[in-house]
């Protein structure tokens, strides 16, 4: 995968995060989520600081409501980190950079 | 640091915005420091940022999105020169002048900024149920912010708790979603105004259930019920439901200030302190909106106190500072 923030959706997602060389951050969004905006500007900052280590994805579960239902997606914006193709660590909410980094620690 | 600025606004709600706009138009380059992204009312834009349409603030007779609402603020604060930083204030020193304002490091040896005046508009954010499972189910079907969640509830069968205005609000907004959602009460009847109280009984997918109060959430991994005590006759009733919204009312947020103002014993800033309608005990530092009002708590009052507090500042530089 590219170091930019990559757009997954039902089609690519299984291929994208199995073929992942780095762990993967998986951002499950949507427009009408106020916290999930406030949070992407700041994700982004993380993705390009940290593009040696980890690589950020891009879920909108309006757009792909079974990625969402396979998840168990209950509450937006929620991070799911793939490591070795595997659900490896999962937070939710929306946060300042110091708390995003934190929650990311283990994979940075 | 170095700069002393004349005038730092923590928090930046309606009454934060407000007094921004109002300094920055008399030349005083408020700093705000707006809070950090999160997923509570407790966040830059503050309560509005959670809500769906706002019916009530004037000039919008066709209603207006809450974040849509308090971007057009931030614009119109920025727009006369507030500076708005991302930042959560973490600690405060207001025991002399320059005042003295951490954020990151509380522990930090140096204040991040220093101001001649400060203005507290931190707000309130809501209160949880303080139940065991309560916080480690959030994000599986405890949720506290419905507009973020409501859509993930379709078909559900889901409750919401609380019988004010915000918690019709929500019970409404989820309806678009939910297949029933029961309004949990303590009482026998509702606080909401009238307006809403109509919504919700005219809402065939709300059932209300009055003098319960939840005293249990159950759930391993995910939310699967609750139990309801009748507050009347003591008995216990489980109900099975995916989705618990709380919508109970809101604590302010005052932690930052414990032993530095005077606070009510409810955690309420005190103001009015002096002939200034906003000044709190200490001379210089100013509080409005929600933080300090326990009656009102609406946009447009947290909005109008915000104006008052920014003349009332101005007027206090101007007497102590810049004479």
């Amino acid at each position: 995968m590219a170091n930019a923030i990559n757009t997954l959706n039902q089609a690519n997602f299984a291929e994208e995060i199995a073929t992942a060389d780095k762990p993967v951050v998986v951002d499950f969004w949507a427009e009408w989520c106020g916290p999930c905006k406030m949070l992407a500007p700041i994700l982004d900052e993380v993705a390009g600081e940290n593009s040696d280590k980890i690589t950020v994805a891009k879920v909108n579960v309006d757009e792909n409501p079974d990625l969402a239902r396979q998840f168990d997606i209950m509450s937006i914006p929620t991070l799911i980190v793939f490591k070795d193709g595997q659900p490896a660590h999962r937070f939710q909410g929306a946060s300042g950079k110091a708390g995003l980094l934190q929650s990311l620690d283990e994979f940075l | 640091m170095s700069e002393i600025r004349n005038v730092a606004i923590i928090g930046s709600g309606p009454a934060g915005l407000t007094a921004a706009i109002y300094s920055a138009r008399a030349n005083l380059a408020p700093l705000i420091l707006e809070g950090e992204p999160s997923s509570t009312s407790d966040q830059p834009g503050g309560q509005l940022m959670l809500t769906t349409e706002v019916e009530n603030y004037p000039g919008f007779p066709e209603g207006i999105m809450g974040p849509d609402l308090m971007a057009r603020f931030r614009e119109q604060a920025v727009r006369f020169g507030a500076e708005a930083k991302l930042e959560k204030v973490t600690r405060v020193d207001l025991s002399e002048r320059p005042f003295k304002i951490w954020v990151g490091d509380p522990d930090a040896a140096e204040p991040t900024y220093l101001a001649q005046s400060v203005i507290v508009s931190t707000g309130a954010k809501s209160l949880m149920l303080n139940l065991p499972n309560e916080f480690k189910l959030i994000g599986h079907g405890v949720s506290t912010c419905a507009t973020c969640d409501g859509f993930f509830f379709r078909g559900h069968n889901i409750a919401v708790v609380g019988g004010g205005d915000s918690a019709i609000e929500e019970a409404t907004f989820l309806t678009k979603f939910a297949d029933k959602v029961t309004l949990i009460h303590r009482r026998g009847e509702l606080r909401a105004s009238k307006i809403m109280q109509d919504r919700a009984f005219n809402n065939e997918k709300i059932e209300l259930l009055w003098n319960s109060e939840v005293t249990e959430i159950k759930g391993t991994n995910k939310l699967e019920g609750i139990t309801v005590r009748d507050t009347i006759t003591g008995e216990l009733s489980s109900m099975a439901i995916t989705g618990l919204f709380v919508a109970i009312g809101h604590r302010p947020n005052t932690d930052l200030f414990i032993g530095q103002l005077d606070l009510e014993d409810s955690g309420y800033l005190i103001t009015g302190v002096g002939e200034q309608v906003t000044a709190t005990n200490v001379p210089g530092v100013f509080a409005c909106g929600d933080v300090q009002d326990h009656t009102y708590r609406q946009a447009i009052t947290a909005a109008g106190s915000g104006c008052s507090a920014a003349i009332d500042t101005e007027r206090w530089l101007e007497a102590h500072v810049h004479s």
